[in-house]
C-alpha cells in the first residue's frame, strides 16, 4: 500500500497560558512507496512517534491529508484503518495468553468478515510461525523475555494482514545483542510480508541497516528522505550531516576564497564553482588522509588503535568538535609523530553548509 | 469502503455515547443532591405551610429560620453539639499521639519481638468492632463510666489501620537522617518531632481528618454508653430528636437540626476534597 | 541493646494498653460469653458453661427475623451498588468537561452522617396524615400507590432500606473504581482501538479483566459491610427494629444488650459470634471465587 502524506500538520495547543503552541509535525509532504521498510529517523522529542500516531489514526491531524493508496484517510478513526501498530513497549494484555492476544484482532471482526474459531486459530498460528513464537501459545506475556514480548508484539499487528505495519521504537526496549537479531528479523519478515512497514527510531544504525528508505526529521520538520547511503553520503544540510555517523562528523569553521576551501590560513580542498564567502565545513572521520605535506595540519592528541583501523584524535582551533577524529587505516601508524599531525582531504567526504540557512553548498 | 459514512457514523456513535454518559451521571447526580435539597428546603418551610401542604412543594416563596431557633432552643442541640466537638478533638488527639509513637516505634526503633508483635498488630486489623463492643460495654459499665467522656472516648482511641499506614509511610523515611541526626546529638524524640512528623504530614492530615469523619458520625458506641442527654453527640442526638423531640410532627424543625449537624462536614469536606478522598481511596471503609 | 528494648516497648505502651484492654481482652471475652449460661448482669455470675446462647439465639424469632433481613438486604444491596458503582466510574472515566464537579458531588453521601441523612429519607417517603409524602407522590404519576414506605408492608420498608443503603455506599465504590479505571494504562486501549475493537469488547476483554483485582476486593468490603448494616436501618425505623420488622444481625446483638430487650450479653456474645462465622464464611467464598477469576 502507497502511503501520501499531503501538508500534514500536528498542532498541540500550549499547555500553560503563556506557552507557545508545540508543532509536533510540520507540512509534511512524503509519497511512500509500496511494501518498502521505511525508517522515520530523529532526536527524541522531534515529533516522530506524533507521525506514527497521525497514520495509525489514534491523533488526529491540525491540517493535512493522509492517502492509503487512493483512499483519503485522514478522518478514519484508527478502528476503521486497517493498520498494525507495534508499541514501544508493546502494550501485549497481561491477563491474555499468547495466543489469545494474537487472535484478539481477528475476533474483532464482525458480519460477513467474521471468522471461525479454526481460521483464527490457524491465522494466529501462522503469525507465530513467522515470528517463530509457535511453541509458546499458551504463555503469559509476563512469562515471556523482552525479545519474546516484541515477537508476539509483531504477530498481533500482521495477523489481520494489515494495509501498513507501524513500529514505534520496536527495538529500544531489546538488549544490544537481542538488537542486533531482531533487527535483521524484521528485515525478514517484511521481506516476506511485502507489507509497507514504518519503524521510528532514534537510533541512526538501526535505520540505517534495515531501512529501504530514510525520513530524517527534527523539530517536527523532515530534513532528508533517501536511500540509507545517500543521506550519509549526501546530507541535505548541517543536521543531517551531524546527525548521522559514528564517530560524527567534524565541523570546522572555513570560508571560501577562489575557489578554494580555507580552514584558517590553509587552503585544505578545491571547490570548484562555488563563490567566495564563509561556510561551515564539515568532514567525515574516514575523510583525513595522512600526508607528510598535507593541507590541514591539527595538534595530535593521541592515537586510539582499533585492530584493522586506528583512530587519530587531534585538535583545531577552528574546529566545533570538542577533538578531532579521523579513522585511518593501521598500516600508517608508522607516519605520526611529533605533537603535529597533517592530512590531505578526500573530496566526496567533504560537505560544504551554508553559514547562515545551513544547507549544502554542492561542488 | 464509503469512508465518508464510516466517519460519520462514528462521529455518531461518538455523540450517543457521550449524551448517554451525561444523562446516566447527571440522573445520579440530582439522585445524591435530592436528599440534601430537601432537607435545607423542608428546614426553612415553616411549620403550619409543611404541614398544609399534602402534595409536597419543590420550593417555597416564603423561607423563614424559625426552625433553627426552635433547633437550637427546644432540644439541646447546642449540648449534643459541644459534646461532639469534645468527643472528636480529644479521640483524634489521644488517637494522633497514639498512632504516631507506635508507628515510630514499628519504624524506626528496633527492639527483641517486634515482628512477631507487628503481626498481632496487624492480625487485629480482621477483627470487627461488633465482636469487642459487647464486653467493652459491660467494662465500661462495671467502671462506672457510662455518661462520662471517659467512657465514650477510651475504647474509641486506638485504629490498627491507621498505625498501619503511618508505620508505612515512616518507614520510607531513608535511614540516613537518622544516623545524621544520631550524630548531631539528636534525640530519638526530637527526631521523631522535628523530622518524621513534620516529612509524612499528608499522612498524618489523611488519618486526622478520617478520624474526624469517623467521630462526628458514630452513632453506636455513643448510644450503648450514654443515656443521659447530657451527654449525646449529635447521631444520638438527632436519633432523639426523631423519637421524642419537638413533637413527632415538626419536621421542618427536625430538618432544620439535620442541616446544622450535616454541615460541618460538608464545609470540612469542600476545603479539603482532594486530601479526604486520596485518605479514603488509600483504604479507608465507612464505619 | 538492652535499653533500645525498653525503649521500642514504651513508645509502643498506650497502643498495647488501648488495643489490649479494648480489644484483645473483649475479643477472648466474648467467646467466654457465649459460653456462660444464664449469665446475671447484675450479679455477674453464670450457671454453667455450654451451648445453650447459640441455641436460644438460634431459635429465636427475632433474630431469624434479622438474619433474613441482613441476607436480603446483602443479596440486594451488594450487586446493585457494585454494579450501578461500576457503571457510573466508566461514564466518568470517559469525560473530562466537569468531572471533577460530578466526583465531589458523588463523594458527597460518604461525608454526611448516617443517622441525620436517614431521617430525610425517611420523611421523603413517609406517608402521614398531613401528605402521602414525596415518593407516593411520584407514584402517583403512574397511577400507583399510596404506599407507607416507612410503616407499611414488608417489602416496602425493604426497598427503601436498600435503596438508602445503596446511596450510603455508593461514593467509596465510585472512588475506588475510578481510581483503578485511572490506572489502567491507556496503551492497551490505543492497541485495542487499532485493532478494530469495540467499545463494548474493550470494556468486557480488556477493561474489566484489569480491573477485577479492584472489582473483587470492593465485593468483598461490600459483603462484610453489609453485613454489619444497623444504623442504616435505624435511620429510617427508629430504635425499636424489631417491632418495626427490620432488625438486622448486628442490631439484634445491641438490642440484647441494652435498651428495653438488653441484659443479655451472652446471648448478644452468641450472636456476635454467628455473625462473625457467617461473615468469616462468605469471605473465604469470596476469596476462593476470586483465586479462580482474577487473572494476575
Amino acid at each position: 500500500m502507497e502511503v501520501t502524506l499531503q501538508h500534514l500538520t500536528k498542532r498541540f495547543p500550549a499547555s500553560g497560558k503563556k506557552g507557545k503552541d508545540v508543532i509536533a509535525v510540520n507540512d509534511f509532504n512524503v509519497v511512500i512507496p509500496d511494501g518498502k521498510l521505511i525508517g522515520l529517523l530523529g532526536p527524541s522529542g522531534c515529533g516522530k512517534s506524533t507521525a506514527l500516531n497521525l497514520l495509525s489514526g489514534l491523533l488526529k491531524p491540525t491540517s493535512g491529508k493522509i492517502f492509503f493508496g487512493d483512499d483519503d484517510v485522514t478522518n478514519l478513526p484508527a478502528e476503521n484503518r486497517g493498520v498494525g501498530l507495534v508499541f514501544q513497549n508493546y502494550a501485549l494484555y497481561p491477563h491474555l495468553t499468547v495466543k489469545q492476544n494474537i487472535t484478539f484482532p481477528l475476533e474483532n471482526r464482525k458480519g460477513k468478515d467474521k471468522l471461525t474459531k479454526q481460521q483464527m486459530s490457524d491465522m494466529a498460528l501462522e503469525a507465530a510461525k513467522l515470528v517463530q513464537l509457535e511453541g509458546l501459545m499458551d504463555r503469559k506475556p509476563s512469562e515471556l523475555s523482552g525479545g519474546q514480548q516484541q515477537r508476539v508484539a509483531i504477530a498481533r499487528a500482521l495477523v489481520k494482514m494489515p494495509r501498513i505495519l507501524l513500529l514505534d521504537e520496536p527495538l529500544s526496549n531489546l538488549d544490544a545483542r537481542l538488537r542486533l537479531q531482531t533487527r535483521e528479523e524484521l528485515r525478514r519478515i517484511q521481506r516476506e510480508t511485502g507489507i509497507t512497514t514504518i519503524f521510528v527510531t532514534h537510533d541512526q544504525e538501526e535505520a540505517m541497516s534495515i531501512s529501504d528508505l530514510i525520513i530524517v526529521m527534527k523539530d517536527g520538520i523532515i530534513h532528508q528522505i533517501d536511500l540509507p547511503q545517500a543521506v550519509y553520503d549526501s546530507p541535505v544540510d548541517l543536521f543531517v550531516a551531524k546527525f548521522l555517523g559514528t564517530p560524527p562528523i567534524n565541523v570546522f569553521e572555513g570560508y571560501v576564497k577562489g575557489e578554494k576551501l580555507y580552514i584558517g590560513e590553509e587552503a585544505v580542498l578545491d571547490v570548484p564553482g562555488v563563490v567566495d564567502q564563509p561556510v561551515t565545513a564539515t568532514i567525515r572521520p574516514e575523510g583525513f588522509v595522512l600526508a607528510e605535506n598535507g593541507a590541514l595540519t591539527c595538534n595530535l592528541n593521541r592515537v586510539e588503535v582499533m585492530g584493522r583501523d586506528i583512530s587519530v584524535v587531534s585538535t583545531h582551533p577552528l574546529c566545533e568538535n570538542e577533538s578531532i577524529r579521523s579513522i585511518i587505516s593501521a598500516e600508517n601508524i608508522a607516519q605520526i609523530t611529533g605533537d603535529k599531525v597533517r592530512f590531505d582531504l578526500k573530496e566526496d567526504k567533504v560537505f560544504l553548509f551554508h553559514k547562515e540557512t545551513e544547507q549544502r553548498i554542492e561542488f | 469502503m464509503d469512508f465518508e459514512k464510516i466517519e460519520r457514523a462514528a462521529r455518531r456513535r461518538k455523540l450517543v455515547m457521550n449524551i448517554i454518559t451525561y444523562v446516566l451521571l447527571s440522573v445520579w447526580a440530582v439522585i445524591v443532591l435530592f436528599p440534601f435539597y430537601w432537607m435545607v428546603l423542608t428546614s426553612v418551610k415553616g411549620y403550619g405551610a409543611y404541614n398544609s401542604e399534602w402534595i409536597p412543594q419543590m420550593y417555597t416563596l416564603s423561607p423563614t429560620l424559625q426552625n433553627y431557633v426552635e433547633a437550637f432552643t427546644a432540644v439541646p442541640l447546642g449540648g449534643y453539639f459541644t459534646n461532639t466537638v469534645i468527643f472528636t478533638v480529644i479521640t483524634t488527639a489521644l488517637m494522633l499521639i497514639v498512632t504516631v509513637l507506635a508507628a515510630f516505634a514499628f519504624s524506626r526503633l528496633h527492639f527483641r519481638g517486634k515482628e512477631l508483635s507487628f503481626t498481632l498488630f496487624l492480625s487485629l486489623m480482621m477483627i470487627p468492632t461488633e465482636l469487642v463492643v459487647i464486653t467493652n460495654y459491660v467494662t465500661i459499665t462495671n467502671m462506672d463510666m457510662r455518661n462520662t467522656f471517659a467512657g465514650l472516648i477510651l475504647p474509641s482511641v486506638t485504629s490498627v489501620f491507621y498505625i498501619y499506614l503511618l508505620k508505612e509511610n515512616f518507614a520510607q523515611i531513608p535511614d540516613e537522617l537518622y544516623y545524621a541526626a544520631k550524630v548531631d546529638g539528636t534525640s530519638d524524640l526530637k527526631y521523631l518531632l522535628k523530622v518524621m512528623i513534620p516529612i509524612c504530614k499528608p499522612t498524618i492530615i489523611t488519618i486526622t481528618i478520617l478520624k474526624v469523619i469517623e467521630c462526628w458520625n458514630s452513632y453506636v458506641w455513643p448510644r450503648l454508653v450514654t443515656d443521659d442527654q447530657a451527654y449525646f453527640l449529635v447521631s444520638n442526638g438527632i436519633q432523639e430528636i426523631r423519637e421524642n423531640g419537638f413533637g413527632r410532627e415538626n419536621i421542618p424543625a427536625m430538618m432544620a437540626a439535620v442541616v446544622v449537624i450535616s454541615l460541618p462536614l460538608i464545609v470540612l469536606f469542600l476545603l479539603f476534597r482532594k486530601k479526604i478522598m486520596e485518605g479514603v481511596s488509600r483504604g479507608g471503609t465507612k464505619g | 541493646m538492652e535499653n533500645n528494648n525498653r525503649k521500642g516497648w514504651l513508645y509502643l505502651l498506650p497502643a498495647i494498653a488501648f488495643l489490649g484492654l479494648f480489644m484483645v481482652y473483649p475479643l477472648i471475652d466474648v467467646f467466654l460469653y457465649s459460653f456462660e449460661e444464664g449469665y446475671n448482669f447484675a450479679s455477674q455470675t453464670y450457671l454453667g458453661i455450654g451451648g445453650y446462647n447459640y441455641g436460644y439465639v438460634l431459635h429465636d424469632p427475632y433474630f431469624l427475623q434479622a438474619l433474613k433481613n441482613t441476607f436480603i438486604l446483602v443479596i440486594i444491596t451488594v450487586p446493585v451498588s457494585t454494579g450501578l458503582a461500576l457503571l457510573i466510574s466508566v461514564g466518568l472515566s470517559s469525560i473530562k468537561k466537569v468531572r471533577e464537579l460530578y466526583q465531589t458531588i458523588f463523594f458527597l453521601p460518604y461525608v454526611t452522617n448516617t443517622l441525620a441523612v436517614g431521617l430525610v429519607f425517611m420523611i421523603l417517603f413517609k406517608q402521614t396524615p398531613y401528605t402521602d409524602g414525596l415518593a407516593n407522590l411520584i407514584l402517583s404519576w403512574f397511577n400507583a400507590g399510596p404506599v407507607d414506605f416507612i410503616d407499611g408492608p414488608y417489602w416496602a420498608k425493604m426497598f427503601v432500606l436498600c435503596l438508602y443503603t445503596v446511596w450510603i455506599v455508593m461514593p467509596f465504590k465510585v472512588l475506588i473504581l475510578t481510581s483503578a479505571l485511572a490506572s489502567v494504562d491507556e496503551i492497551y486501549y490505543n492497541a485495542a482501538k487499532v485493532d478494530g475493537t469495540s467499545k463494548f469488547r474493550i470494556f468486557t476483554k480488556i477493561t474489566l479483566p484489569m480491573i477485577s483485582p479492584t472489582l473483587f476486593y470492593l465485593i468483598i468490603t461490600g459483603f462484610i459491610g453489609a453485613f454489619k448494616a444497623y444504623s442504616d436501618a435505624v435511620a429510617l425505623f427508629g430504635v425499636d427494629l424489631n417491632a418495626a420488622e427490620m432488625n438486622t444481625i448486628v442490631g439484634y446483638i445491641y438490642d440484647m444488650l441494652y435498651g428495653n430487650s438488653g441484659g443479655y450479653p451472652s446471648y448478644a456474645s452468641a450472636a456476635a459470634i454467628i455473625l462473625f462465622a457467617i461473615v468469616l464464611t462468605i469471605t473465604c467464598i469470596n476469596l476462593l471465587v476470586s483465586k479462580k477469576h482474577v487473572h494476575y
